[in-house]
């Protein structure tokens, strides 16, 4: 989230498309609820189902799942077309005006540089032009027929009402509705808020989704303002606080990368990583990419990284693929590539798709280690369920080791919301049996592999015989010992650069933020955007006031927001160009003369004149971005792609199949339906529902009462087509695989005209399996394909293709 | 059954004397009324509509409510009272096969319904003389079969625990309302039957030992008397009396 | 927002139950004497127009009142269960309505669940003294040492609320968590609510919300909003905030002007009355007959009768001719 969940009560308009905030968060949707009612703010739900959310919407258009980029860009040109852009904000905090490079263009759904072999561009025209001052070129008066104003106009004319209608099969008038109610936000005075969550990201094409939105909302001037952003609704507890901390397989904690293979040595690496700023006077804020990572380095290796080690840059693994995703790491499996699997708070078996696959990567595994609170499918993949885990276990040889550990509630930390709070939270109960916490299990293992390594040697011990582990009880390290970690200390006594006289900084003191990280190894620091977040002050996390100074939303003193306890990032862009706010009525920072004062800590430097400094500190062209440049690997701008399976080729593009860039592996092309496939006509989604949170609660017998078995939602049309009733089994097959479930047949679906061609849609929630306390139930992960998004390989489970038929149930 | 014997002064219709009614001349002359068998059933739909009176009353009224305590509490009479209400209305449907025949209404029934002021003043010489029942046994026979039958039809549809699913709440309402109406009814007609057992001296034998004497069969069934007395005398029925001595 | 109602205090004295028997305005099959001072009307205010179907309200109910629900199956709707249980007090039913004058779909989501009537049905048809009673604060609860489990609330009450347990035999519903109540909580579905759909407070409170809601619904084009407070039933404990007031109905059966069953009434009014003096007037007739008529005995005179007939000897002839004997045909 941009904002957080207490800001959207500032809004004027929430638009929920690509999530179901109602439905799966239910809490935080109260500050939906809380705008409608005391600020008589409108909702839209735009969605292939009429769901909970749409229940208490004032405007509902349905979709067709997979072509929310068609829709997206479709409001974009309406509102270009009719002249519903915040200018001065557009101008100014965008780089609408910036000049691109002669020689990109795009033509037919695929940018320059396309290399259809290695289905990736060359993404090398996708910039700047730089002029002699080494500056980018702007032309601030849009004129130029290569400024990013033009080109986007270009790009976006083609999704005309019509054209979304054609794509997205909502009806024309709708979308008209819709573009209007949103069109008014392009007042300075009016805002709109995005609340998205699965529905955009798990697509071949997810990132752009969201960038389509984010587009949209900075030409609104709706990002940095109170009541506005784009607000990405987390699902799992601390999914935040996991991304953040950098557990994806080429991230470091921090949004810090891990090299890859062609950056061999620290030089290297760091070269690339100098964030030069691109207009003048930007902050650049990445400029302090070494700071970061040289503190992270030192709270990992402690002594052992020196600046003559170069901070131990070598102990870190290299990539020589883009990322080591779970696809990836699957797709291995599979060919027997991968010996141990070790499996920590994760469900895969249930959360990633084609099931069949899955279930065949890890029969070919020697070990796996589960280590979860709850039984799981995967931990119990090898065992015969009938139709519901058909598993040959004689066959199977895996060795399955489960670890069983403390839930949430059973033990101490910080969980990390949508808004960017740490919350600190205590346990309320104690763990049953032999369950241990996380942090024990895995400091009973490097403790063993420590000694092992100290004893044996091996090839490369270092990394693990020198990992810093400066724990009081080396056996457990405690929460709050891992939190001050993360937050960062002072390793030495520390002076002011400008007055070497002058110690700011004891030795072994606690960071009260990110801008005391050095890069000389005076201190250390684990994740630096969590720095403030346990101070000297204490733990800022654990926090609990909810004061809030004029109403505005931002409860300050309420836990610890990174980045700096903001509440709001890109708040500076709540100001005018002079630093008055666009609306007074929803003053969030302002300039006074001198400072940045408000509400908010003001995502600035304090003393950042406005006019000078531009909004958007962490790029260096200081704004917002429309045009992307090379940081996407699908486009500087989104185009509407098909999903895999899709019942009509792509419009627009009808030779492009799918996400041109997306990684597919060779055996799964061959388990996608084709397009139109006759076979698989209609089209599937999956999702989740209130009552269960992803495979857990189905352990819970309360969940289980409310929401107990496996059901697929179609429309009465369908079931007429078919014969199916209300109540009635039916068996819905993909190409990957078929379930068996209980027919919801409901107005709440109804057939979409796309292309000329009615699209029925088959809605599957993914919530059973074969383990738990509800009835026994199939995954959605069945029927999905395996394919992920282009940039960071969040799968398909969106939009893929199905046949349905009655039947007479699962025969067990 | 007896057989019609043209020399009797009365022809006997088949179906108002019954099985085991005999005369035994004597003094007094008694008369056999009721069977064991008849009695045992009698007796079993007495204390079962007693029972049902008692706790259904007990339920519908707080007044009465305490009358629960005669079957252990309110729980023990929510669940007794449909039970015993099984037991009457089998009990009832038996007593029903053997006495319907005889209670068929006659059409000196009408001449005696006529006389029924006198019948309440004691001038029983002016009523006519009638068979086994009088119009107003006949009335308290057919009215209780027909309420009965009532009772145990609505109280079906009442009997949540084992009929709830069956029907609607507003044909529960009306079955509760019909129950309650019709068990009032019922009680009033019991009490018309008492009161004529106690009333009518020399009943009550009938309903124990079986027995009545002649002077009360002449008194109030002379038909009936007549008839059994045309009937070819009945073997000694007083078993124990000589068999075994034969 | 409406203010959120604090935390209970950890002050053992704030554990002090603020209500009880002594508040007690009615009780089934009893009278009593109503308290001199009646407490301020409590209510709750379910906003239909706020609630999202998250069945957050229903898990709570299920968790603070400690019942054990079963896991049922899907029935091709999101209902579940289908209906109220003597484990299920209150239950999330859902409606799909074509609006004919927009043609929008409406997903119309209703609470269902006790509405503490005023003039509670249930409370009326209970036949056993103080199993249902009303305290003054407007709360109709069910004391289950007393229930005997015969379902006559079941009858009574205009809204199909009570369910009888299988189990124990005696009536469940809400109970506006009066435990919680008495402590100064609201009720654990409202404070499980997301959205506060659910709000508690006192009757006036809850009324002039509903009017803050009415407001706003009406900005955006519901002009039949309004508040559900049926008058048949002397007005409710729990409101709803409808969209469309005007037709209760269409909120899964909903009754657009609850009132207790004529039925009920005549059976608890009329036939009690009248029956009781029925069986009273039967009794003291035959006592009265009794004591102005005599017994009816039997003579001398008809013994002699009775010898002489089964002797042969001659007896006064039959009243009526005998040929007029014998049953019609």
């Amino acid at each position: 989230m941009t904002n957080s969940w207490t800001d959207i009560r500032n809004t004027d308009l929430v638009i929920i498309m690509g999530g179901n905030a109602a439905e799966a968060h239910p809490c935080g949707f109260k500050w939906v609820t809380e705008a409608k009612a005391n600020r008589g703010a409108k909702l839209i739900v735009v969605d292939p189902r009429f769901n909970r959310s749409a229940s208490v919407a004032d405007y509902y258009a349905p979709i067709r799942q997979g072509s929310d980029i068609a829709f997206l860009l479709g409001l974009i040109n309406w509102c270009i077309q009719h002249d519903k852009v915040q200018w001065a904000y557009t101008k100014a905090f965008t780089n609408a005006s910036f000049v691109v490079k002669e020689g990109f263009a795009y033509q037919d759904g695929l940018f320059t540089g396309y290399d259809e072999e290695k289905r990736d561009y060359n993404r090398d025209s996708w910039e700047y032009e730089i002029g002699p001052d080494g500056y980018a070129v702007v032309d601030e008066t849009l004129q130029h027929p290569r400024c990013v104003w033009n080109l986007l106009k270009q790009h976006v004319a083609v999704y005309t009402p019509e054209m979304v209608e054609r794509i997205c099969g909502t009806p024309k008038e709708k979308f008209l509705h819709i573009a209007e109610m949103i069109g008014e936000c392009s007042s300075p005075t009016k805002t709109m808020t995005s609340m998205y969550a699965l529905g955009w990201t798990q697509h071949s094409k997810g990132s752009q989704n969201i960038r389509g939105m984010a587009m949209l909302q900075l030409i609104l001037g709706n990002i940095g303002v109170r009541g506005g952003g784009m607000n990405a609704l987390r699902g799992h507890s601390n999914i935040q606080g996991l991304t953040d901390i950098g557990l994806l397989s080429n991230m470091l904690p921090g949004y810090l990368n891990l090299p890859i293979e062609k950056e061999a040595d620290f030089a290297t690496y760091i070269s690339t990583r100098g964030f030069k700023p691109l207009r003048p006077n930007q902050m650049s804020y990445w400029q302090n990419y070494k700071k970061f990572f040289v503190s992270f380095m030192k709270s990992m290796y402690g002594d052992a990284a020196t600046a003559q080690n170069d901070w131990a840059y070598d102990y870190l693994p290299k990539l020589d693929v883009p990322n080591y995703d779970i696809l990836r790491m699957f797709e291995r499996m599979k060919k027997g590539e991968v010996n141990l699997y070790f499996c920590q708070g994760f469900n895969p078996l249930q959360a990633f798709p084609n099931r069949a696959k899955l279930a065949e990567g890890l029969s070919k595994l020697k070990m796996l280690v589960i280590m979860d609170p709850l039984q799981t499918e995967t931990a119990r993949f090898w065992e015969n369920h009938g139709v519901f885990n058909n598993a040959n276990t004689a066959s199977i040889k895996t060795e399955v080791i489960q670890l069983p550990t403390t839930c949430f509630a059973e033990d101490e930390g910080s969980l990390v919301n949508s808004g960017r709070w740490l919350q600190w939270h205590w346990p309320g109960g104690s763990p049953p049996g032999e369950a241990r916490t996380d942090a024990w299990i895995m400091a009973q293992i490097h403790l063993r592999l420590k000694e092992m390594y100290r004893k044996e040697g091996g090839a490369f011990p270092d990394p693990i015989v020198n990992l810093n582990w400066s724990y009081k009880n080396p056996e457990d390290p405690s929460p709050e010992e891992l939190a001050k970690e993360m937050n960062g200390s002072a390793l030495v006594d520390v002076f002011d650069p400008n007055d070497p006289t002058k110690k700011i900084l004891e030795a072994g003191k606690q960071l009260s933020g990110f801008g005391l990280y050095r890069d000389d190894g005076t201190t250390a620091g684990g994740c630096w955007i969590y720095a403030g977040s346990w101070t000297e002050a204490g733990n800022m996390m654990a926090r609990r006031d909810n004061s809030d100074p004029d109403d505005t939303g931002a409860y300050l003193k309420w836990s610890f927001a990174w980045p700096a306890n903001r509440r709001i990032i890109y708040n500076r862009a709540s100001a005018d160009l002079d630093g008055k706010p666009w609306d007074p009525s929803r003053k969030l920072i302002e300039w006074d003369g001198t400072k940045w004062t408000g509400y908010d800590v003001p995502d600035i430097a304090p003393n950042a004149k406005p006019g000078d400094v531009g909004p958007f500190i962490m790029n260096p062209e200081g704004t917002g971005r429309l045009f992307v440049r090379k940081m996407m690997r699908d486009g500087p701008f989104p185009v509407h792609y098909e999903p895999f399976e899709s019942p009509v080729a792509n419009v627009i593009a009808p030779k492009v199949r799918g996400n041109p860039v997306a990684r597919v592996f060779a055996d799964d092309w061959k388990q996608f339906a084709d397009i139109g496939d006759p076979n698989f006509p209609y089209a599937g989604t999956s999702y989740r529902l209130t009552e269960h949170f992803h495979y857990w609660t189905k352990n819970n017998h309360v969940n289980s009462v409310l929401q107990p078995q496996q059901f697929v939602e179609i429309s009465e049309e369908l079931a007429r087509e078919k014969g199916i009733v209300k109540g009635g089994w039916v068996r819905v097959w993909s190409k990957r695989g078929e379930i068996f479930a209980i027919a919801v047949v409901t107005k709440r679906i109804k057939p979409l005209t796309v292309d000329g061609k009615t699209v029925h849609v088959v809605g599957v929630p993914i919530h059973w399996g074969f383990v738990g306390a509800a009835r026994k139930g199939f995954p959605a992960n069945v029927l999905t394909p395996f394919v992920g998004d282009a940039n960071i390989e969040t799968p398909e489970f969106k939009a893929f293709m199905v046949n349905i038929e009655p039947s007479t149930g699962p025969v067990a | 059954m007896s057989v019609h014997d043209p020399n009797s002064p009365v022809p006997t219709p088949a179906d108002d004397v019954q099985s085991g009614d005999a005369v035994h001349p004597g003094h007094p002359v008694t008369v056999d009324r009721y069977t064991v068998a008849a009695r045992i059933n009698h007796w079993i739909t007495a204390v079962s509509l007693v029972l049902l009176a008692l706790s259904g009353l007990s339920l519908f009224t707080p007044r009465l409510f305490f009358l629960t305590g005669l079957f252990g509490g309110g729980q023990m009479t929510r669940i007794l009272h449909p039970w015993i209400g099984v037991v009457l209305f089998c009990s009832f449907a038996l007593l029903f096969i053997r006495f319907w025949r005889a209670n068929l209404p006659k059409r000196v029934d009408a001449e005696w319904l006529a006389h029924s002021g006198d019948m309440l003043a004691g001038r029983e010489e002016k009523m006519p003389e009638v068979g086994k029942y009088n119009a107003g046994q006949k009335f308290v026979f057919w009215s209780m079969s027909a309420l009965i039958l009532v009772l145990i039809t609505s109280g079906i549809v009442m009997w949540d625990q084992y009929f709830y699913p069956y029907t609607t709440i507003e044909q529960k309402r009306i079955a509760i309302l019909v129950h309650s109406a019709t068990a009032i009814f019922a009680i009033c007609v019991w009490i018309v039957h008492v009161y004529a057992a106690i009333w009518v001296k020399g009943t009550f034998s009938a309903m124990t030992r079986g027995r009545v004497t002649g002077g009360w069969a002449w008194r109030h069934h002379r038909k009936w008397l007549r008839e059994l007395v045309g009937k070819p005398a009945t073997p000694p029925t007083r078993r124990g009396t000589g068999t075994l001595a034969e | 927002m409406f203010p959120p109602i604090p935390n209970p205090s950890v002050d053992p004295a704030a554990a002090t139950p603020r209500f009880g028997e002594k508040d007690i305005m009615r009780r089934s099959a009893s009278t009593v004497e109503p308290p001199a001072q009646r407490l301020t009307e409590v209510a709750k205010l379910i906003d239909v127009t706020k609630c999202i179907g998250c069945k957050a309200c229903q898990a709570a109910c299920l968790e603070w009142n400690q019942l054990t629900e079963e896991i049922g199956i899907n029935h091709g709707v999101y209902d579940n269960p289908m209906d109220l249980t003597e484990n299920t007090f209150t239950l999330m039913r859902f409606t799909e309505w074509e609006n004919p004058e927009t043609e929008n779909l409406e997903w119309l989501i209703r609470k269902d669940g006790c509405m503490h009537c005023e003039d509670p049905g249930c409370l009326k048809a209970c036949p056993s003294p103080g199993a249902i009673v009303q305290y003054s604060n407007g709360i109709v609860d069910f004391q289950h040492a007393n229930c005997i489990g015969c379902g006559y609330c079941i009858k009574g009450c205009p809204f199909n609320i009570p369910r009888i347990s299988k189990v124990d035999h005696t009536a469940y519903k809400c109970t506006l968590c009066s435990d919680r109540v008495a402590v100064g909580q609201g009720p654990a579905c409202q404070k499980a609510c997301p959205t506060q759909a659910i709000v508690f407070g006192t009757k006036e409170e809850m009324k002039g919300w509903a009017d803050f809601r009415i407001k706003d619904l009406k900005s955006r084009g519901f002009e039949n909003a309004g508040l559900y407070d049926p008058q048949g039933v002397g007005g409710t404990h729990v409101m709803y905030v409808l969209h469309h007031a005007d037709k209760p109905s269409i909120y899964a059966g909903l009754p657009d002007n609850p009132r207790i069953s004529p039925i009920v009434e005549t059976w608890k009014g009329i036939t009690k009355y009248m029956g009781m003096a029925l069986m009273g007037v039967a009794a003291a007739a035959g006592v009265l007959h009794y004591l102005v008529a005599g017994p009816n005995k039997v003579t001398e005179e008809d013994e002699e009768n009775a010898e002489k007939l089964t002797s042969g000897a001659a007896v006064p002839p039959p009243a009526s001719p005998a040929g007029n004997e014998g049953r019609p045909t």
